[in-house]
């Protein structure tokens, strides 16, 4: 069995409006130094295989077909063994 | 011959009933709606996508709707030529489904933007639009949180050169500006058509402004076109 995360961010040239509005809430709160802020999006998910290969290919064609949108985001796999 | 309208209704379509309203009580053609788990589209020559949160926009609009069974048909149908209208949601579904170029990504406003805008028709030569004037400015609603259309240079490029805006937000008198531009959309796109001219996507409900009750039937002429291509 495999634990999936799969992060999905947003490309940095496209507006990302969520950050924009952490960075209004930051210079609320005082802190005028937070910049650059990125909410991006976290999916974990187990693969019930114990072929590394497979686990790899599935979580990557469900990153690629559904979880993100290749016009405008990018994404990380990344596998860990579990037991 | 009249039209027949076929409106897929996913769970979470809420435009679904103002698209069968309009083309069938007010413009009187056949209308029925088509069932997210439908196999198949029989007896249907215009599919409507309509707007609402279809799956709850989960992940990101349009993107669990593009998988369900009707979607399959829907691609298949727009493939051999049928005409397809995506409004709003389903013209996220649209995208997400790579039936059209770009992406819809959250309004630059950070807000839900629902008012009337007005949109200069900016191809009037197409199934959709030949009731319209060239540059004819219409009035018509939106209701949208992410309707601000992206695509990469060479897209819009493409897009451009192709007479693919179909319809750009303007103001009153059809200037184009970036005060006239309710979400941040790329060159005040607000629909666009695909390569084969039989699939149109747009972020503006034309079915919300067609029964004269309501003061505004500006978004006649998108139903209207119709008729006159499929006669």
């Amino acid at each position: 069995m495999y634990k999936v995360t799969v992060l999905v961010n947003r490309r940095r040239s496209i507006l990302d409006p969520q950050g924009k509005a952490v960075e209004l809430g930051a210079k609320q709160l005082g802190l005028t130094d937070v910049i650059n802020v990125r909410v991006d999006k976290k999916i974990t998910f187990q693969i019930n295989t114990e072929d590394e290969a497979v686990a790899r290919k599935e979580a990557e064609q469900l990153a690629d077909k559904l979880l993100a949108n290749p016009i405008t985001e990018d994404f990380e796999v990344s596998l860990e063994k579990i037991v | 011959m009249s039209p027949r309208f076929g409106i897929v209704v996913f769970p979470g379509s809420n435009c679904d009933h103002d698209a069968y309203h309009a083309t069938k009580h007010i413009l009187g053609y056949d209308a029925k709606f088509l069932w997210h788990k439908d196999k198949t589209i029989e007896n249907t020559d215009v599919v409507i996508l309509p707007g609402g949160f279809s799956y709850g926009d989960y992940l990101r609009s349009g993107a669990i709707a593009k998988l369900s069974p009707i979607m399959e048909q829907v691609i298949e149908f727009a493939e051999k030529g049928g005409t397809v209208i995506g409004i709003c949601n389903g013209f996220q579904v649209l995208t997400e489904s790579g039936l059209l170029p770009g992406a819809l990504i959250k309004n630059n406003s950070l807000r839900f933007e629902c008012k009337d805008v007005f949109l200069r028709v900016e191809n009037n030569s197409l199934p959709f639009t030949s009731e319209y004037q060239h540059h004819q400015v219409i009035k018509v609603p939106i209701a949208h949180g992410e309707g601000n259309y992206y695509a990469d240079e060479e897209t819009i490029t493409e897009l451009e050169n192709n007479g693919r805006v179909v319809f750009r937000y303007s103001d009153s008198a059809g200037v184009i500006s970036q005060e006239a531009n309710p979400n941040g959309s790329i060159n005040n796109i607000a629909g666009i058509i695909n390569k084969r001219g039989n699939v149109l996507g747009l972020m503006p409900h034309p079915e919300r402004c067609v029964d004269p009750v309501l003061g505004n039937t500006d978004g006649q002429g998108v139903f209207k076109s119709l008729l006159t291509v499929l006669n």
